[in-house]
């Protein structure tokens, strides 16, 4: 093998790798602060990347209504666990944000999808839809069942990807999609050619990890999330809502995702159901860096993608079995080096 | 002890639902689809629901089930009979190789590697060239007895209902056994089932085998079902769906699991075919709606449809007295229980730089009651974890009867004859008291897993039944005998600790906080029961808070603050100890 091949390879896992590691972080928070194995993780890839390559064509996506439908249901819910208590302001709060915010970003939609809207203006629209779906999906689906054992969680988490999944190929039909690159334009340095697109993709996962890395050790709302995370009573009794904390998880998660999801679709056609063993891949790092550790994470997802690359060049045939089975080594390290004395609660 | 009438009237009508005439043959495919997935979700239900450890890999052991069968009856000819031990064999020594790797694993990084491997094995099971690829392989042949074959879903569904049913019966009988004691005790935690001497990882490995070996004879069956197989049911897919047939179902019943398949599948049916004539022209709507369905179904009841049905059953109350006058043969006695029992010397334990332990020193004699005291946070615990094997000391030494025992694991401690009972209760809330105690006499019994699923463990099992009903006697609790564990008060649960450690027939009993939680009449009452058992040849050493009960019934104390010991001697000396009442209260003025 020469330089160049390993060179390229290197490149294409980094890349890969890259969008992991967001996937990965993502992954990391929601379990963290939720105890939800967040599956549907690759659907907010899939609806953030479709939704804009749909905006971007002029088509008109349908997560659009699908947010409007799932925030009429989550205001709904609100309602009916208020129904004693109801007041004024907590009606309106509840129909402002789950109904009034989506039906606008629906009209806006409607209006701009006829027009080819520039780039920036639909990557705008699709991370607000995917934002809503991710947190009105937290309030109907996970909120109820926020006390419950993380294998129920883990079910329901299924029961999600299934649904989110089949909504995709109604939306999206079965062909496949590519998006306009977020920046074009390329330059080369030595062998090695960098798109904008990759820059892109450098960029915005090193923001993210940054930004993250300021939210929790900065910031009163990130250390809200820790410490639900730590204990949820504890912060119940601290006087930190943890159905925010949960919420604040999942807009993030499908932010992260559906930026993910923007940033691939210039480089791969994605599908409807591609998302699910993206996602996958960003868990493979997730749960490499034991779901708790950003860094760690980050650096397991690089290592992913780049195993990646070179099994897909050595033995493409094996690329899946040589990625998930990587994990086995990983996870037996990690448990053997896990102390044995704590016992696992319920 | 579950009646078996409820069983043999559901086998009765199983078998006659082919014969109603009229009885649509779409309807017989149905119900072998239910049975094949009831199979593998009992497995679940055994790993998941009763032991704890989620699998999303058991699809890939159907596969294995089935590759096998339908490579060795095609490609060599075999009869299918014969490929059915070998199709078990084949899962149950692959489950022994994965299971060597993941059950080792803890918290959720073992069903994550369960996902892992399943995602794996289903991309090898599609890229191998002598597996058919992504084609499979087809042209199976049928299950025959003599000149009769089973070509129709008609004639397969008794063998697919006979194996569910006689798997159902096994798995039930396991789990109604010593062996299916120290399992439903895994969910808890190992360090209490291990205090009594279950092997735990090689419990987790039984369960394991077990699971791979139903969801083989599923694949098995499901090879001669459909006379073709190929990789697409053996993927991640199928393998969340078994565990969600499991959860649906109610995860810690057996019969959970086939009412769960028989949801799930009749679900899937019903949208599949009828969903398109609501809701005309579109693709996937069934896979959305079942997705919502589920997550509705676990909103409504997340313990599963099982226990929810169940509740409207009148409680059963009250259980079978064990047969009192059954002996269990005595624990093997060594020589020399009569000086020294314990000796600890310069115990040292530490935790980074916490030095936990700070050489410690004390004995404990035989027929003596020690106390172990001192102010929160002076290690006490910590010293019964290093006695017992549940950790390491550092550096120093730990001798029973002369012998050193620093590196031994638990299950070698108990095996000495030395028994304890923690200071957090670790009973499992969702078994009866006495099956609760009878997990203390786990060492004192013979029988292995087989002999229990075939029920040749009932003399074995009545001797232990019977020894744990005279130690709840003994403690004075015969009342509450078939309550379960987690329904009675902590200090009732402390004292049905104690019970469970005077079933190993110890000669030192390690009571960890006794009297915490209990009135002053129990207290009495333990503490007269302390003194018979010393009375009657065992010694006592105790962890206590209560100054007043350890005073009037120790006969010498250890006092440890922040690690160290500060003090030792009988109640009297102890009390005028000035180094003792500084810890305790301070400095004196």
């Amino acid at each position: 093998m020469n330089t160049t091949i390993m060179l390229f390879l290197l490149q294409d896992g980094i890349t890969n790798g890259a969008i992991y590691a967001l996937l990965g972080l993502a992954l990391v928070l929601v379990f963290a602060v939720t105890r939800v194995i967040l599956i549907p993780q690759g659907e907010f890839v899939t609806y953030g990347a479709l939704t804009y390559a749909s905006l971007a064509s002029g088509q008109m996506p349908g997560t659009a209504k699908l947010a409007l439908a799932m925030g009429i249901v989550a205001c709904a819910f609100d309602l009916f666990v208020a129904r004693k208590a109801l007041h004024g302001r907590l009606i309106l709060r509840s129909v402002l944000a789950n109904v009034v915010l989506p039906a606008i970003v629906l009209a806006l939609t409607i209006s701009f999808a006829a027009q080819k809207p520039p780039v920036a203006v639909c990557i705008a629209l699709s991370l607000v839809i995917v934002a809503m779906i991710g947190l009105y999906l937290y309030r109907i689906a996970f909120q109820p069942l926020a006390h419950t054992s993380v294998l129920v969680l883990l079910i329901a988490s299924v029961g999600t990807h299934l649904a989110l999944q089949g909504l995709g190929l109604l939306f999206f039909g079965a062909e496949g999609q590519r998006g306009p690159a977020v920046l074009s334009g390329s330059f080369t340095a030595g062998a090695l050619r960098f798109t904008g697109q990759s820059l892109t993709v450098y960029g915005i996962t090193i923001a993210f990890i940054v930004g993250l890395w300021l939210f929790f050790g900065l910031t009163l709302y990130g250390k809200a999330l820790r410490a639900t995370a730590v204990n949820r009573l504890g912060a119940r009794l601290a006087g930190i809502r943890t159905t925010l904390s949960g919420q604040i998880a999942f807009l993030l998660a499908s932010v992260i995702g559906a930026l993910s999801g923007i940033m691939i679709v210039p480089i791969t056609t994605l599908y409807y159901d591609s998302g699910f063993l993206i996602g996958l891949k960003g868990f493979v790092a997730a749960i490499i860096g034991g779901l708790v550790s950003y860094p760690l994470t980050a650096v397991a997802a690089l290592f992913v993608g780049i195993v990646e690359a070179f099994s897909s060049f050595y033995a493409s045939n094996y690329k899946e079995v040589i990625v998930f089975m990587l994990l086995i080594p990983v996870l037996l390290l990690r448990s053997l080096a896990a102390p044995a004395v704590e016992e696992e609660k319920d | 002890m579950q009646s078996r009438l409820p069983i043999l009237v559901f086998a009765t009508v199983m078998a006659a639902i082919p014969f109603i005439p009229g009885m649509p043959p779409f309807w017989i495919v149905l119900l072998d689809n239910i049975g094949l997935s009831a199979l593998v979700a009992m497995g679940l239900v055994l790993l998941t629901g009763v032991g704890g450890l989620t699998s999303f890999g058991q699809a890939a052991f159907v596969g294995f089930g089935a590759y096998t069968t339908a490579l060795l009856t095609t490609a060599y000819g075999l009869s299918p009979w014969l490929t059915l031990p070998l199709s078990l064999l084949v899962s149950g020594l692959l489950a022994v190789l994965l299971g060597l790797v993941t059950v080792r694993l803890s918290g959720h990084y073992l069903p994550l590697g369960t996902l892992a491997w399943g995602l794996g094995l289903f991309y090898l099971f599609s890229k191998l060239e002598f597996l058919g690829r992504n084609d499979g392989i087809s042209a199976i042949p049928p299950l025959s007895i003599g000149t009769f074959k089973m070509l129709s879903p008609g004639s397969i569904y008794f063998a697919i209902w006979v194996a569910v049913i006689l798997s159902a019966l096994l798995t039930m009988n396991l789990l109604d056994s010593r062996t299916g004691r120290a399992i439903r005790a895994l969910r808890r935690g190992h360090v209490a089932a291990e205090a009594f001497g279950v092997h735990t990882p090689r419990a987790k490995m039984l369960v394991f085998i077990h699971a791979a070996v139903l969801a083989g004879l599923s694949g098995w069956l499901y090879a001669h079902l459909q006379r073709a197989v190929n990789p697409t049911p053996f993927g991640a897919q199928a393998g969340i769906e078994y565990l969600f047939i499991a959860v649906v179902g109610g995860a810690g019943y057996v019969w959970g699991g086939v009412l769960g398949a028989a949801i799930v599948v009749i679900l899937k049916e019903v949208l599949q075919s009828y969903l398109p004539l609501i809701l005309p022209g579109s693709g996937q709507v069934e896979t959305i709606v079942f997705g919502i369905m589920l997550v509705a179904l676990l909103q409504l009841a997340p313990g599963g449809v099982w226990p929810w049905l169940m509740s409207f059953l009148p409680e059963r109350t009250g259980g079978k007295k064990p047969d009192a006058s059954l002996k269990l043969e005595q624990r093997l006695r060594a020589s020399g229980e009569g000086g020294v029992l314990l000796q600890v010397e310069k115990a040292r334990k530490q935790f980074g730089g916490v030095v936990a332990v700070n050489n410690v020193s004390f004995d404990v004699q035989a027929r003596e009651i020690v106390a172990l005291i001192g102010p929160n946070g002076a290690g006490k615990s910590t010293t019964f974890n290093l006695i017992t094997g549940v950790l390491s000391a550092t550096s120093g030494s730990i001798s029973v009867l002369g012998k050193k025992v620093d590196r031994a694991p638990p299950q070698e401690i108990v095996k000495l004859g030395i028994s304890r009972t923690f200071q957090h209760v670790k009973l499992v809330p969702d078994m009866t008291v006495l099956e609760n105690v009878a997990i203390g006499a786990h060492l004192r019994g013979h029988s292995g897993p087989l002999s229990s699923m075939l029920r040749l463990d009932r003399a074995d099992e009545a001797k232990l039944l019977a020894e744990a009903a005279r130690q709840i006697e003994r403690v004075g609790l015969a009342d509450q005998m078939h309550q379960l564990a987690g329904s009675l008060s902590l200090g009732q649960q402390r004292i049905v600790e104690i019970a469970r450690a005077l079933c190993v027939d110890p000669m030192l009993l390690l009571l960890d906080e006794p009297a915490a939680g209990l009135r002053h009449m129990e207290k009495q009452q333990l503490a007269k029961l302390l003194r018979d058992l010393r009375d009657g040849g065992m010694s006592v050493l105790l962890v206590e808070h209560d100054m007043g009960f350890v005073m009037n019934l120790a006969d010498r104390i250890v006092v440890l603050d922040f690690g160290t010991k500060i003090a030792e001697g009988t109640p009297a000396t102890i009390k005028t100890n000035p180094e003792v009442i500084k810890a305790y209260l301070g400095v004196a003025a």
